[in-house]
């Protein structure tokens, strides 16, 4: 039967985390179709195809498509679904909106965030922040799983699977797409940087997050915020790790005037080494850190950024 | 135009679970329980709306056992009218939940449907969603500001890369982000009315649904844990860790 991938992409090619779907959609059948829903979104087609383990590309090219509303999307991934045992969706702003809303259509559960494959029908997914895995198996006849990019390996390159276009089907005029405020960055981007420098409350302000880009420019890292500083307003709501923000797992995360509620090790906490900087010696972002560096930031950042050749 | 919520059971954020010793599940016994954070803000929204004259009636409305009649009674004491309690003892999953609410919005006709966008005990994310489906209705997920005009929403969601204007056509489900509002406390004098304020009680057999999960859990275990490492004194001592001890820069 083989598993459809459903894609988010920028119109010239497929976002990063499809790779990492693709692998955990091989996990469940190795027979991976990949959609590709877009306005002239050749270009996003072929990145989809290149990419190793793809089998095929489905390219549903329609104006309806542009702005990727779940209202218009998600009859197309139900008119094709049949043909599939599994439909997977990267667990990212994209897949949340769409996969539930496709799931119900279908009358099938979703497994939303599985982080394991244990077999084609049975997943392993955080729950309580992560402070709980459960095991859960699913019935259905067609499962619908979204998937936590950094649990899986991406999928290499160098792929060239055959592109299928496919018809759309249209508008159904219940939403439309107004535009979007976009955070502007020369920075990796937060869940695929090697790297990934976060500031909490304890940076007293916006002005203040500046120290810690200098910081992250000179590692080539990615700047992420505890849910404290979005709320606070020092920088904006994309850059939130935790439950409830974006899911890391970089090979470093430096940790800034950051206490280290549950929700938020909820989001970091998969990263390989993670450093804590906090004047707190008890604050409980140190019992996860494997290097804790106890003091005031505001002295601490610069000696560090200082001592941190440049890449 | 009536705006329904959904709020839901959980335990509250600051406790800290414990994962049942058989791996059944996770402790509930004698644990504190608290209204859904993301549901919070879908009142706060809806009696927002109240205020505004932008909605006539503000129902809050959940599901599960007996007890959910303390959470209804919390939206209550927040300026909710009245609530709508499907009882049940069964294990509710979103699907299941979703359809409940569809019976209840079949029956109620709201303009909006207002619920957080995800539960922090499943962390599924998927019943606002699930629903418009069941509805045929457009959805507005992940909402930062709403501006409810002329038949239709628009919505500033919280996406990956920042924010994203849309509008939808009302009827519509909302589903709320963090940033929507920062939701009130009840008063006493509030608390004390919602007293007051009828709450219905169904049955999903009464509305025709059938809630049986489609997932099994098969077991539910602690997360494996990860060691505390060491404090160093200096950021030279860390520096020389990263480089030649972890190898990460």
């Amino acid at each position: 039967m083989g598993v459809l991938v459903v894609a988010a992409h920028d119109g010239k090619a497929v976002r990063a985390n499809v790779a990492n779907a693709v692998t955990a959609a091989s996990q469940m059948d190795p027979d991976v179709t990949v959609l590709v829903a877009g306005s002239n979104c050749d270009d996003a087609a072929k990145s989809a195809a290149s990419i190793a383990g793809v089998t095929k590309v489905l390219q549903a090219d329609d104006a309806a498509y542009a702005n990727w509303l779940a209202e218009d999307i998600a009859p197309l991934v139900v008119k094709l679904a049949p043909n599939y045992s599994h439909v997977v969706m990267a667990a990212d702003s994209v897949g949340k909106n769409i996969a539930p809303r496709v799931a119900a259509l279908l009358d099938v559960a979703q497994v939303s965030e599985a982080i394991q494959v244990v077999s084609p029908d049975t997943f392993v997914r955080p729950i309580y922040a992560g402070n709980a895995m459960a095991t859960v198996q699913t019935a259905d006849k067609i499962k619908i799983v979204t998937v936590r990019p950094t649990n899986f390996k991406a999928a290499a390159g160098g792929g060239s699977a055959a592109i299928e276009k496919i018809g759309g089907e249209g508008a159904k005029g219940l939403s439309s797409y107004v535009g979007a405020e976009l955070s502007k960055s020369e920075r990796p981007e937060l869940t695929s940087a090697k790297i990934v420098v976060s500031g909490g409350r304890g940076l007293q302000s916006g002005e203040n997050f500046k120290m810690l880009e200098t910081l992250a420019d000179k590692l080539g890292a990615g700047l992420g915020a505890s849910r404290a500083a979005v709320d606070a307003g020092y920088v904006p709501n994309d850059y939130q790790v935790g439950q409830t923000g974006k899911v890391v797992a970089p090979d470093l995360y430096i940790a800034i005037g950051i206490s280290g509620a549950i929700q938020h090790l909820a989001g970091m906490k998969d990263s390989k080494t993670i450093v804590a900087i906090n004047k707190d010696e008890d604050a409980p972002i140190f019992q996860v850190a494997d290097y804790g560096l106890v003091g005031d930031l505001f002295q601490l950042v610069p000696e560090l950024t200082a001592a941190i050749e440049k890449k | 135009m009536k705006v329904l919520v959904a709020v839901k059971r959980v335990i509250d954020y600051n406790v800290k679970i414990r994962v049942k010793a058989d791996n059944t599940g996770v402790e509930t016994a004698n644990v504190k329980m608290s209204m859904n954070p993301f549901d919070e803000i879908a009142v706060e929204e809806a009696i927002r709306m109240k205020e505004k004259g932008a909605a006539t009636e503000v129902i809050a409305f959940s599901a599960g056992p007996a007890q959910c009649q303390e959470t209804i009674r919390t939206a209550l004491a927040m300026g909710a009218d009245r609530g709508v309690l499907v009882q049940t003892d069964a294990e509710l999953q979103p699907l299941a939940v979703a359809k409940l609410l569809k019976a209840v919005v079949d029956k109620e006709q709201p303009g909006l449907v207002i619920v957080g966008k995800q539960a922090i005990d499943d962390d599924s994310n998927q019943t606002g969603q699930m629903l418009a489906a069941l509805l045929g209705w457009s959805q507005g997920t992940f909402a930062n500001k709403l501006n409810v005009a002329d038949g239709s929403v628009e919505v500033k969601r919280e996406v990956d890369g920042g924010l994203e204007n849309i509008k939808i056509k009302m009827p519509a489900v909302i589903t709320t982000d963090l940033r929507l509002n920062e939701p009130r406390y009840a008063s006493l004098p509030n608390i004390m009315k919602a007293k007051k304020k009828p709450i219905e009680t169904l049955a999903p057999d009464a509305l025709g649904v059938d809630v049986a999960p489609r997932l099994k859990t098969l077991k539910v275990e602690e997360p494996p844990k990860r060691k505390a490492g060491i404090k160093v004194k200096t950021v030279a001592e860390l520096v020389d860790k990263l480089k030649n001890e972890a190898g990460v820069i």
